[in-house]
């Protein structure tokens, strides 16, 4: 045996063992025994095709949050100004990002702009018009970099919010990741047994109100449309005993006395009737509010609001302080569970919408996987017994490199954390019919080399030369095609690209530079001249 | 020695016979674009036109009219039903165009439609899935710009590789942005504009005398045009799936296709043969063992996984096997042949020499 092949053989171990160090740990006996703790934690992660779970895109309703915040804007400006003498009437949101303000007095231009200037940078003025009584209308449009930067904050608040529910309701692994180019969020919920439950506590806003009641209005007026100024007509929902819900209008302030922003706690209770109730703690500044506006409004109802839906409309008995409200309203316990979840973790910036959902259930992933690895083994097994038949010892050859490389591929897949999907064990079976043709190349070389008259061990030697450039060649295309589909590809079709990688690099590693180790190891123990059973 | 399928001296004029392979290529590319053409366009599943399927299993045989009969009150548009996997695994597919509902809405209107009209038949709703049009759509695009930046960066990296002409490869680059450019100033829409990109491809190919990589992307295209073609005239879905079985099937064919040329490049190297559509026979059969080993060691798997592998992965593995049979024929029949018509057959200096 001479130096070189020595160190070959040295090296192959160390990829072998390392292989089997990456493997083992996804090995259902492996794990609970003494071994598992030498091993690498990484272990084979399955997708949600295989594990069972759901898969979400959400699409996060930027636009809606940037005209929210365009209302408060609105409302800072007109007080800023008010401060500084400048009287400014109170600014509208217009469609398309805009906002309008009315300058009262002509003459106060001057300071308006160096208030906008200095506190106010992100706006830019669109248009600025002359208007009767030497008023000014201004219309108002957030600058393109406060544009993006609202919406990266946007997105990473809505990020952070599902990952506080998620969290909150108790799912292993979930994979939240923000795509910024598109507003979008995806999440993946492996391994989940009531996808609906998880996917009303992610969409649901909770964005929380605290708003006046006001019971003189006339309803039937208001039911046509008739609503004085400040007023907002909606419904009070009941829960009745067979668990629907009835809705009756009822009339409410517009402006909120108090918002969920102040929540540092909620969390279910149940009164003297077993009756389900939310609790909330506020903190300072809002326990201060809500002490307030319970003395000024006592024997008046109050409107308690999550995402524009009154749940209950309490009569305030008295002045409350301490910090602590609750919400009454008439729920199931799951209902006031889950309430108590998003309203902990706080209210989504934007509204989000579900635009992509994909639930498998996880009996048939359990079944994807066992004819996936049917499929596997059959296919595999036809091909070693081919190899065999048809090479001889060369089929040996080939046939134990293609098991290290199956073994290669698994231990690349734990190695990188990527998941196994349903496309990505197809691309491990269509990886091992592909992953001969390496061998099929130098073996046909050999024995063309050989027909020319080359002894055994010249024709192996000439075959691996003249093949290792062909096959790099031919593999690199595979590759560019596999990037390409990883660039571009969603979830399980990204596990098919990775799969197929890590297929196409291992396969030139073990056919070019393992099988040749053991045609080395062969020929070094026999005659020169011996033929060669290919 | 062992056995051998294809005997060393073996020498078909496959040259020859570039004329009937022509036709039938010919004849499957228009009877898949004519089936494309009268179905109005490929049969997108919800990855791509959005909508909803539900994949449910019965725990007794139901036969698609029961089930029909008793969806039919339910109000969803387009609604689809057809069985599923095996016969035995009384497994079928719901499919509605319909996208604009929670699936929580859809989960209880097939519960109480199936609770009432099928009484004494359990289910199990596996799967479902709704895909919004917007990212139907998205996807749709995505899907299309990979198909063709898979071509262009093969058109590339062959050009580069095999004849050393990175620079005229670059040119092409660089007429394929301009081009691009031009047509997304009159607003062209994406799928107009990857074909218009395609042709540029073939064009500039053509044009500078990249034949090699024109051989490889015709060889290529003509794969993936008969695949689709068979597809539509199966009446089978295009999928996120489906694409990457398209996207597998270029990487194969290109690899089969190149393993050819390469050999081609040799033997013209080293003046085998008596001409160059000589040299190309003989490539052509040198490495014949090799294309159909390789072929039927990886249709052996597709089969298997064809068979065995279950519904879901059902059409993925046909895609293949169409594929995978095309794409050997065609490095075969389609991709040499195409060095001929344009290339440096018609005058012998123009042999590409360079060292490796």
């Amino acid at each position: 045996m001479n130096g070189s092949l020595r160190w070959r053989i040295i090296l192959t171990l160390v990829v072998l063992l390392l292989g089997a160090a990456y493997v083992l740990p996804s090995l259902p006996s492996v794990q609970k025994t003494a071994l598992s703790r030498f091993l690498p934690e990484d272990k084979i992660s399955l997708g949600l095709d295989l594990k069972g779970g759901i898969h979400l895109t959400l699409g996060v309703d930027v636009k809606k949050a940037l005209d929210n915040t365009l209302v408060r804007v609105g409302d800072d400006l007109r007080a800023v100004a008010r401060d500084e003498g400048v009287m400014v009437l109170k600014p509208k949101v217009l469609g398309g990002d805009k906002l309008e303000a009315i300058l009262l007095k002509k003459e106060q231009q001057q300071a308006l702009e160096e208030i906008l200037e200095k506190q106010f940078n992100y706006l830019n003025v669109e248009s600025k018009v002359d208007a009767q009584g030497g008023k000014i209308k201004y219309v108002f449009t957030p600058s393109p970099e406060y544009k993006k930067f609202f919406a990266k904050q946007t997105l990473d608040q809505a990020v952070k919010t599902i990952r506080n529910r998620i969290d909150e309701f108790g799912v292993s692994e979930p994979d939240i990741r923000k795509q910024q180019s598109s507003n979008r969020i995806l999440v993946q919920l492996p391994g989940l047994n009531d996808p609906e439950r998880a996917i009303k506590i992610i969409g649901k806003t909770a964005h929380l109100e605290f708003k006046m009641v006001d019971d003189s209005v006339d309803m039937a007026k208001a039911e046509k449309g008739l609503i004085p100024p400040g007023r907002e007509l909606t419904v009070i929902r009941h829960r009745l005993a067979d668990g629907s819900y009835s809705e009756k209008p009822i009339v409410v302030r517009s402006e909120a006395v108090l918002t969920g922003d102040y929540i540092t706690d909620a969390q279910t209770r149940f009164d003297q009737f077993n009756q389900p109730y939310v609790s909330m703690s506020f903190n300072g500044r809002g326990g201060k509010i809500f002490e307030r506006i319970t003395g000024e409004n006592v024997k008046k109802r109050m409107a308690i609001v999550l995402d524009g839906k009154v749940y209950s409309a309490p009569v305030i008995q008295d002045r409350i302080s301490g910090g602590k409200a609750s919400i009454t309203g008439s729920f199931s316990t799951d209902e006031a569970h889950d309430l108590a979840i998003v309203l902990r973790a706080g209210s989504l910036p934007a509204p989000v919408k579900i635009l992509e959902q994909r639930t498998v259930g996880p009996s048939l992933g359990q079944e994807s996987i066992s004819k996936g690895v049917t499929a596997a083994v059959v296919g595999s097994a036809l091909v070693l017994i081919f190899m065999l038949v048809y090479y001889g010892f060369a089929g040996l050859v080939a046939d134990i490199v293609l098991v290290i490389n199956v073994l290669l591929i698994l231990a690349g897949l734990a190695a990188f954390g990527a998941t196994l999907t349903l496309p990505g064990l197809a691309g491990i079976i269509l990886t091992i019919g592909m992953a001969v043709d390496a061998n099929v190349i130098i073996f046909e070389r050999i024995r063309e080399e050989i027909r020319r008259g080359l002894t055994a061990r010249a024709a192996v030697g000439e075959g691996y030369s003249r093949a290792t450039l062909t096959i790099l060649d031919a593999n690199l295309t595979t590759v560019i095609a596999a990037v390409i589909l990883y660039q571009f590809g969603t979830g399980p079709v990204r596990g098919f690209a990775v799969t197929l990688t890590l297929g196409i690099v291992s396969s030139m590693f073990t056919a070019i530079f393992v099988s040749r180790i053991l045609f080395d190891l062969y020929n070094s123990k026999r005659a020169a001249d011996a033929p060669l059973s290919i | 020695m062992g056995l051998h399928i294809i005997k060393p001296d073996t020498r078909i004029d496959f040259i020859g016979s570039k004329g009937k392979a022509f036709i039938l290529s010919a004849v499957l590319i228009l009877l898949g674009i004519g089936s494309l053409m009268i179905k109005g366009g490929p049969k997108y599943g919800i990855d791509f036109a959005g909508g909803m399927v539900v994949q449910v299993k019965f725990d007794q045989q139901v036969t698609v009219k029961t089930l029909k009969a008793a969806l039919q009150g339910v109000d969803l548009p387009g609604l689809v039903v057809q069985s599923f996997g095996q016969a035995d695994d009384n497994e079928v597919l719901i499919r509605t165009s319909e996208s604009g509902i929670s699936s929580s809405v859809l989960r209880e209107r097939l519960n109480s439609a199936l609770k009432t009209n099928l009484k004494n038949t359990g289910f199990d709703i596996q799967r479902l899935e709704m895909v919004g049009p917007k990212v139907g759509a998205d996807l749709r695009t995505k899907a299309i710009e990979a198909l063709y930046y898979a071509v262009l960066l093969i058109a590339i990296y062959i050009s580069g590789r095999f004849e050393q002409r990175w620079f005229a490869a670059a040119i092409m680059a660089a007429v394929l942005a301009g081009g691009i450019f031009v047509l997304q100033l009159f607003g062209v829409p994406t799928t107009y504009l990857i074909f218009a990109a395609l042709v540029i491809t073939l064009g500039c190919c053509w044009y500078l005398k990249l034949n090699y990589a024109l051989g490889a992307i015709v060889a290529l295209i003509h794969d993936v045009l008969i695949t689709v073609g068979i597809f539509s005239m199966l009446d089978k879905e295009f999928d996120l799936t489906i694409i990457a079985a398209l996207l597998t099937i270029i990487g194969y064919s290109l690899n089969d296709t190149i393993i050819v040329f390469d050999r081609i490049r040799e033997n013209i190297r080293s003046k085998t043969g008596d001409n160059f559509a000589d040299s190309i026979n003989i490539s052509i059969n040198q490495t014949l063992s090799r294309t159909l080993l390789t072929s039927g060691t990886t249709l052996l798997v597709v089969i298997a996984l064809f068979v065995l592998g279950g519904g879901v992965i059902h059409d993925f593995a046909l895609a293949l096997l169409i594929g995978i049979g095309v794409g050997t024929y065609s490095s075969i029949f389609v991709a040499s042949p195409v060095l001929i018509g344009f290339g440096p057959g018609s005058s012998d200096a123009e042999i590409p020499v360079e060292s490796a």
